[in-house]
């Protein structure tokens, strides 16, 4: 099989920041510079140029994807350089998946129709919620309607695998408001849905606000039933699970995402982004400042790296691809692990159709308990 | 100057009886004993006043701290009385003056002919100073009743005056009042200690006989023991002897402290002194033990010889598991110091290895833990204090519980427990609240006196494993801290007590078992019920927590099973991350205790057998490692 190189692309600006997100992003206020993107665009993608360049040669690329922050805020002239710059360098496979994640309120028909048309074929919007107070608790500003809106111009513009983001057990979230939260997504003209359980992150805002108590957050038993809610509504729309926290219509996975799951080799472009090559990771200085002067000195930005130990890499391809529907071959875990594995099994966390043949997968109850059955596995 | 130069004065060994006081200071933690004891060495000289330091003869950094004293002292004072120009040798013998160290207070009274009853005459008189003072007069001493800090704004002399006055039946007048802290009145008491006091009495010619009262162990010269010599002499030669063992001892040195140890010639009748014998473990010089000559030994023992009893059982144990050797020796060492202390190793499933205690009571248990954790620099945990329990069964057999654990399966015929003849000064307008405490915590009621128009003096029979609870907390903070509190053992009396386990689904954890009152087990089993629910994390499956008497189940709690174990979200950067954390509860499952099938956190163990204040000070260093 040829060696293939995916690339993560990071954008690490957004107007303002949510209270709930550690994401390694800045709002010009932190940068202390103006609100005009257009200049901090064009010097940020002339950084990425110069560190796509030190990338050295490694197969061609079959998924690009561009996160943040808010990469929508990047003028798409610009986009387009680094993705020619990495067609140039790199070459694209035939099924090249683009993906950019977008605000549902910083786009346009026209912005869409350009990204569009610089190649980028896959749209990934951050709805978060249907229901205004949760966004409010959750520092978002956008109004619902937006993402209606953008989600069909997005189809208008051309784009066949359109995703949204949702994210439920919020403080104050019901399992109604969840529930129409999960319609309204539906309603839309989606291919793809990832839901996230909202983590409360260290050092974010709303961390602050728990701790205070000024917020609190819902049982865990109530957000494990707004999961249970969430798969049987997507599945009944034909989206199935294909990671625990996403969910597709056949053959509208993001690729670029199963990518990492399956550990597969991937460059991160940008301040703070991570890479996987070989079983070597390593992840740039986080600043975008310590990051262009790296750059700017002719320096890599890298900041840090591990080579993992064949006992990391077994951990980590464990615990990844316990996440997947196709899990773990039984053969590839001892007696003992297996052995371990059978109350989860007689509870019905795992499937038992699919251990008989010879698969350790998790089933509905069981992917709200990955996390534990990996621990259990690797005690 | 009624001081006399050191070599001047009459000399140890040679002294006659008639020119020797021997006597105590009776006070209450803060009355002002320490100060007025440097000012008695300040105006007798005998310290020199550039080597003077506030509470000097308080050895111990812990005890200069907390103002108490530990062990005792004998300081030999010389002073030329102000009323008939003679020379005489005083000698203070410094008490201790706590509820724990009464058996050692008693020893120390039984050392001297007087006592000086000193008083803060902003305060009042405290229960332990009452029960002191009770004891000195027990043992015929002359009582000399002193108001001190005279000199604070807020001293009322009149009144406590009169509270003297009415407790050891002397006139208002008759109390002195000085101030320790200006030396006002302190020689016109160094006077009327003489002039009041009377001299020893004692056989000079018969076979030596003198009363350890002290027995203290320093690190360079071994143990050093306090006597009190009744009867004939002690010289450096002799061979010695103590009564109850019969074990012979070389004499190295012997000696009076002026203030700093200072060998003599011997020790005469009615003089007191110290001892060295190169002997290393107070526990063959035990307190209250009658020290005789080998070549000559009296018949009789002086009266009054107690083995120290262990009252109060607590399990120490190193916060840090590899700190467990340390414990060992820092507790091998105390004991040289310390007869009353004795300790058996002990492990726990919760806290590993360590050692089950046995105090005097619950300040010695204090004072050991904080003395192994500085002079060691350990970090300990102790957990709930609890009393000894006497179990009779019904085929005759009697064990004798000193944890809970250890409690016997079977037919129970009778339990035993420990109590105590407690009484409790305070307030009149306490009276109610103390009395609903006492009635609360099986207080019998014995009396009640007024001891002066608004304070009250109530006693009451209490069970020893009440007070060792949180009587003495609650108490205080129920009178505003007005109340002191007091009390001797009274021997055991059977209660209606039972054994309360606690059961993890369906299986007994032993360390969560405990002995109670069978009117509270119910709210004991709640309690321990509802508090392992919070502690314990939720498992795969349901865990049922009980609370049960033999096989009746009391009360339940339930641990419902988890369901969601899982982080939503695991893109790039996530999965180095994840792997981390992965690691780290790898390591916190190394830490959990299994029962059964259920994990529980050593975190539950603590929080649930620790005291309130250790569980903070685990927090802290949790806090402090992260």
């Amino acid at each position: 099989m040829n060696k293939t190189l995916s690339f993560y692309v990071h954008i690490p600006y957004c107007t303002r920041r949510c209270g709930y997100c550690d994401f390694n992003t800045y709002t010009p206020a932190e940068l202390r510079i103006g609100g005009d993107f257009a200049s901090v665009s064009h010097s940020y993608i002339d950084l990425l140029l110069k560190e796509s360049d030190l990338v050295p040669d490694a197969g061609q690329i079959p998924t690009i994807f561009f996160g943040g922050g808010t990469p929508t805020l990047m003028e798409p002239s610009d986009l387009a350089k680094i993705l020619n710059r990495l067609r140039d360098r790199f070459g694209f496979t035939d099924d090249c998946e683009i993906t950019i994640e977008a605000n549902p309120d910083t786009v346009s028909l026209e912005k869409l129709t350009q990204l569009r048309s610089i190649g980028i074929n896959r749209v990934s919007f951050g709805m978060q919620s249907a229901v205004p107070h949760v966004l409010a608790t959750l520092d978002r500003t956008h109004n619902p309607e937006n993402v209606v809106r953008a989600t069909h111009w997005a189809r208008e513009a051309g784009f066949s695998e359109v995703s949204v983001d949702l994210i439920y057990g919020a403080p104050g979230e019901s399992l109604t408001e969840w529930e129409e939260t999960i319609d309204q997504a539906l309603s839309l003209p989606i291919s793809h849905i990832s839901a996230y359980a909202l983590i409360v992150e260290e050092g974010t805002k709303f961390a602050a606000q728990v701790k205070r108590g000024e917020v609190v957050m819902p049982d865990e038993d109530e957000t494990a039933d707004k999961y249970l809610l969430a798969d049987k509504k997507f599945s009944a729309a034909g989206l199935n699970w294909y990671e625990v926290s996403n969910w597709s219509l056949p053959g509208s996975q993001c690729r670029h995402n199963i990518a990492y799951w399956e550990g597969k080799n991937w460059r991160g472009l940008g301040p703070g982004a991570h890479s996987h090559i070989d079983g070597k990771r390593w992840w740039n200085v986080k600043h975008p400042s310590a990051y262009g002067e790296r750059l700017s000195a002719g320096l890599d930005p890298a900041q840090g790296s591990e080579i993992l130990t064949l006992e990391e890499r077994e951990v980590e391809r464990i615990l990844l691809a316990i996440r997947l529907p196709d899990g773990i071959a039984l053969a590839s875990l001892s007696a003992a692990q297996r052995e371990q594995m059978e109350t989860f099994l007689a509870q019905g966390h795992l499937s038992e159709e699919n251990w008989n043949r010879g698969i350790l997968s998790l089933t509905l109850s069981g992917r709200l308990l990955a996390d534990r059955i990996v621990r259990e596995i690797l005690a | 100057m009624p001081a006399i130069e050191l070599s001047k004065a009459p000399q140890p060994g040679s002294t006659d009886l008639n020119q020797i006081r021997n006597f105590c200071i009776i006070a209450h933690i803060d009355h002002g004993k320490s100060t007025l004891a440097d000012r008695m060495l300040g105006i007798t000289e005998v310290v020199e006043q550039r080597n003077m330091r506030a509470q000097y003869l308080d050895r111990m950094d812990i005890e200069r701290e907390r103002g108490i004293t530990i062990k005792s002292q004998a300081v030999r004072l010389p002073w030329r009385s102000g009323i008939d120009g003679k020379e005489y040798i005083l000698i203070i013998i410094d008490t201790p003056g706590h509820v724990d160290f009464t058996y050692e207070v008693s020893r120390s009274l039984a050392a001297c002919e007087g006592a000086v009853l000193l008083v803060d005459c902003a305060q009042g008189i405290e229960a332990q100073t009452l029960a002191n003072l009770y004891l000195a007069m027990e043992n015929n001493l002359t009582i000399i009743p002193v108001l001190n800090k005279i000199d604070l704004p807020n001293a009322q002399p009149e009144k406590f005056a009169k509270e003297l006055a009415n407790l050891i039946g002397c006139q208002p007048e008759d109390c002195l009042r000085v101030s320790g802290k200006t030396g006002d009145g302190v020689a016109d008491l160094l006077d009327q200690i003489i002039a009041q006091i009377p001299a020893p009495q004692g056989d000079a010619s018969a076979p030596a006989r003198a009363l350890i009262f002290d027995s203290v162990y320093d690190s360079y010269r071994g143990v050093v023991t306090y006597v009190r010599v009744v009867d004939g002499h002690l010289l450096p030669r002799d061979q010695i002897q103590m009564f109850s063992t019969g074990v012979r001892h070389e004499m190295l040195e012997v000696g009076v402290i002026s203030p700093e140890p200072l060998p003599s010639k011997g020790l005469g009748v009615g003089e007191v002194g110290y001892l060295i014998t190169g002997v290393k473990d107070v526990r063959q010089s035990r307190v209250g033990d009658t020290v005789t000559t080998y070549n000559n030994p009296t018949k009789t023992a002086l009266g009054g010889y107690k083995d120290p009893k262990p009252m109060v059982f607590s399990g120490l144990f190193p916060l840090d598991g590899a700190d467990f050797p340390v414990l060992r020796e820092a507790l091998d060492k105390l004991q040289l110091n310390d007869a009353a202390l004795v300790y058996e190793p002990e492990s726990s499933a919760a806290l590993g290895f360590g050692f089950r205690c046995g105090f005097l009571g619950l300040l010695h248990m204090e004072i050991v833990r904080e003395r192994l954790e500085r002079e060691s620099k350990l970090n300990l945990i102790s957990t709930a204090p609890n009393v000894v329990y006497n179990v009779k069964m019904e085929d005759g057999k009697e064990v004798r519980v000193t944890n809970p654990s250890e409690f016997p399966d079977g037919k129970v015929a009778a339990v035993f427990e420990p109590i105590v003849k407690s009484t409790i000064l305070a307030p009149s307008e306490y009276i109610g609240v103390i009395m609903e405490l006492c009635q609360d915590r099986r207080g019998v009621l014995l009396g009640m006196d007024y001891i002066s128009e608004d304070r009250v003096e109530i006693r009451y029979n209490l069970p020893l494993a009440e007070i060792v609870f949180d009587f003495f907390d609650q108490l205080k903070s129920r009178t505003k801290g007005y109340a002191s509190l007091d009390y001797e053992e009274k021997g055991d009396e059977e209660g209606n007590l039972v054994k309360v386990d606690i059961l993890l689904q369906g299986e007994p954890v032993d360390a969560f078992s405990a002995i109670v009152h069978r009117d509270k087990a119910y709210s004991y089993g709640v309690m321990m019920t509802g508090k392992l629910r919070e502690l314990i994390p939720r498992q795969q499956f349901e865990v049922p927590i009980q609370a049960a008497i033999g096989s009746r189940i009391i009360a339940r709690e339930s641990i419902r099973a988890i369901r969601k174990d899982v982080l939503a979200k695991c893109y790039g950067g996530d999965i180095s991350r994840k792997r981390k954390l992965l690691e780290k509860q790898k390591e916190g499952k190394k830490r959990m205790k299994m029962v059964g099938r259920v994990e529980v956190p050593q975190e539950a163990f603590v929080a649930a057998l620790a005291t309130d204040a250790d569980i903070e000070k685990i927090k802290a260093a949790r806090k402090a490692g992260n």
